[in-house]
């Protein structure tokens, strides 16, 4: 059966987030087969309609206000419900990120529709859409359908292979005008806390830190390390409970889920808690001065040694490896 | 000021997950407060605590979460309510619950509304906005900071590391992200005056809700563990030719870099 999928490309720093490429991959299987129409919104994003029909939509509606520049909750869905009235879509696909998270529930409420959240997977078996998601932080999974509403999904950053970009694909880039109103948040303030460039959920490589790095200070060797590899840097609770970093930085079962191609962790001793968040990395790099942690059962490569010997001569043989690339 | 919490009972942090007829094996298991739910509730205490007026905690679900309700009540909650949709709704979700609460919170005149970010059992996160949407209020979610003046609100939220401030209005919902504040442990008086305070009890009946009004509108076909995972290669030698070995591999076996 084939379906009108609609995909929200999302913006970040003047640019489609990799994510939304990925929801493009997934709205094209849910689709069957029938349209994916990208949305985009914001302010002077029109530009960015061609790319996202690079990467797989057949066309995109743009809803370009002033007041959609930040996100807010009600005049993202003003606009998307705007989009739906028009398109009439049978499936929704969003990425699951602060956005998505924050956006997708209020939807599914007001469009009485199931919503399944936190995809890593989605599969035509037997007739229906089937998404797969970790529950319990992935210590465990679950395949769901929607049996109500519209097939609406958020998928996980870095689980979902997008299409190949095909320079030659084009398509129709319309623009709906909306009329935003009545907000009831409004954002006063931007402050950037995050390291600059990569994000931790969406990060190729994560290299982590636990209690065995120290200090703050003793973040930077993991952080040069990152730098490297084109990766982000994360932490374990203890490291953020003795405040090496910020809580934003925390993997685990509280705290982040991160699926990376490669997680090294530095000095991590490897609580049940923390291997939740992590553990279904693809590949996973254990350097700790413990033979017997916790975190060398789930690991794919260990070294046995004190990170701030391995971590910097890592660094340097990365280096080496780049520069004969 | 009129404040309630929506808590979930989960699974303890430290628990292992099982399967037993191809769902989780809840057997034996230990349960607590959902943790980013404690983070709801001792933010409720602490604006109460400045700004007067109650706290009542609520949970969907089985009779077994009264022990969770009597803990929030111990930490200094002071009402409790336990919907209890056990021998109603077989399979839930998000809507499910969504509307469970919604019905039982439309006409309690709400100021504020704080909830968990996310459950660490489903996962999903879904409920908190969903709630907000039915009651026709604003919603902001991971919170880090909650600033009441009046009828303003200035809150802070954490957006993939970075920080926004938001302004908005009284009645709104929240959710709690870790760093809003450090849940307190249930005192000893705590825990004996908890025993005497209220916790009701209702079903969908009550809210005059029928099955069909809250029918989940998605569907579970399948429960499975992740594979696991072979112990790897851990490498041995001069720790600078195991680091060369280990970019190595990376690069050719692994092929991740």
């Amino acid at each position: 059966m084939s379906r009108k999928v609609l995909v929200l490309g999302e913006v970040r720093d003047g640019s489609l987030r990799n994510v939304s490429f990925e929801a493009v991959a997934a709205a094209k299987t849910v689709a069957e087969g029938g349209e994916v129409v990208g949305v985009l919104l914001g302010e002077n994003v029109s530009d960015l309609g061609t790319e996202l029909i690079k990467n797989g939509a057949d066309r995109v509606v743009v809803v370009e206000d002033a007041k959609l520049a930040q996100y807010t909750s009600d005049g993202y869905s003003q606009a998307i419900l705007a989009v739906i009235d028009q398109e009439q879509p049978e499936g929704l696909v969003f990425g699951h990120t602060a956005l998505g998270k924050d956006l997708s529930p209020k939807l599914a409420a007001k469009l009485e529709s199931g919503l399944i959240s936190d995809a890593t997977a989605v599969e035509v078996a037997g007739g229906n859409v089937v998404f797969t998601r970790p529950i319990y932080s992935g210590k465990a999974f679950e395949k769901k359908i929607v049996t109500d509403g519209l097939i609406f999904a958020t998928v996980r950053p870095n689980n979902i292979t997008p299409l190949e970009k095909d320079e030659s694909r084009s398509g129709e880039v319309t623009s709906l005008s909306v009329e935003i109103k009545d907000l009831r948040t409004i954002i006063k303030e931007v402050v950037r806390k995050a390291t600059e460039g990569v994000d931790l959920s969406e990060a190729k490589v994560v290299v982590s830190g636990g209690r065995g790095v120290k200090s703050a200070e003793g973040f930077k060797p993991l952080k040069e390390l990152a730098d490297v590899l084109g990766g982000a840097v994360g932490a374990s609770r203890g490291a953020c409970d003795a405040e090496y970093c910020d809580y934003s930085l925390q993997i685990g079962q509280t705290g982040k889920v991160v699926t990376p191609d490669l997680y090294i962790a530095c000095g991590i001793s490897g609580a049940i808690q923390h291997l939740a968040g992590m553990s279904n990395s693809k590949v996973i790099v254990a350097i700790n001065k413990d033979p017997e942690a916790n975190i060398f059962k789930v690991a794919d490569y260990g070294i046995v040694g004190d990170l701030f010997d391995v971590v910097p001569m890592l660094t340097e043989e990365f280096k080496k490896l780049k520069v004969h690339q | 000021m009129n404040i309630y919490v929506l808590m979930k009972r989960t699974f303890d942090t430290e628990e292992k997950i099982t399967l037993s007829g191809g769902k989780i094996n809840e057997d034996g298991a230990e349960f607590i407060i959902n943790p980013y739910d404690e983070y709801a509730i001792e933010e409720a205490i602490q604006v109460r605590d400045a700004n007067g007026g109650e706290v009542t905690v609520i949970s969907v679900g089985s009779e077994e979460a009264e022990k969770q309700l009597r803990t929030a009540l111990a930490m200094g909650a002071d009402k409790a309510v336990l919907i209890n949709t056990e021998d109603d709704v077989e399979n839930g979700d998000q809507f499910t619950t969504a509307k469970v609460l919604a019905e039982y919170l439309k006409d309690k005149e709400a100021d504020l509304i704080l909830g968990g970010n996310v459950a660490i059992d489903g996962g999903s996160g879904q409920v908190g906005p969903r709630v907000a949407e039915l009651l026709n209020i604003p919603y902001v979610t991971t919170i880090t900071k909650l600033e009441i003046d009046g009828n303003n609100v200035t809150v802070t939220r954490d957006v993939e590391g970075d920080s926004e401030v938001i302004e908005t209005s009284l009645p709104l919902l929240v959710t709690a992200q870790q760093g809003l504040n450090e849940p307190r442990y249930p005192s000893l008086p705590g825990i004996m005056k908890a025993k005497k305070k209220p916790l009701e009890e209702l079903e969908l009946d009550d809210l005059d809700l029928d099955e069909e009004d809250v029918e989940a509108k998605t569907k579970t076909i399948e429960v499975y563990l992740p594979p696991k995972k072979e112990a790897g290669k851990v490498l041995a030698g001069e720790l600078s030719d195991q680091v060369k070995e280990l970019v190595h591999l990376l690069h050719t076996e692994a092929k991740v870099v």
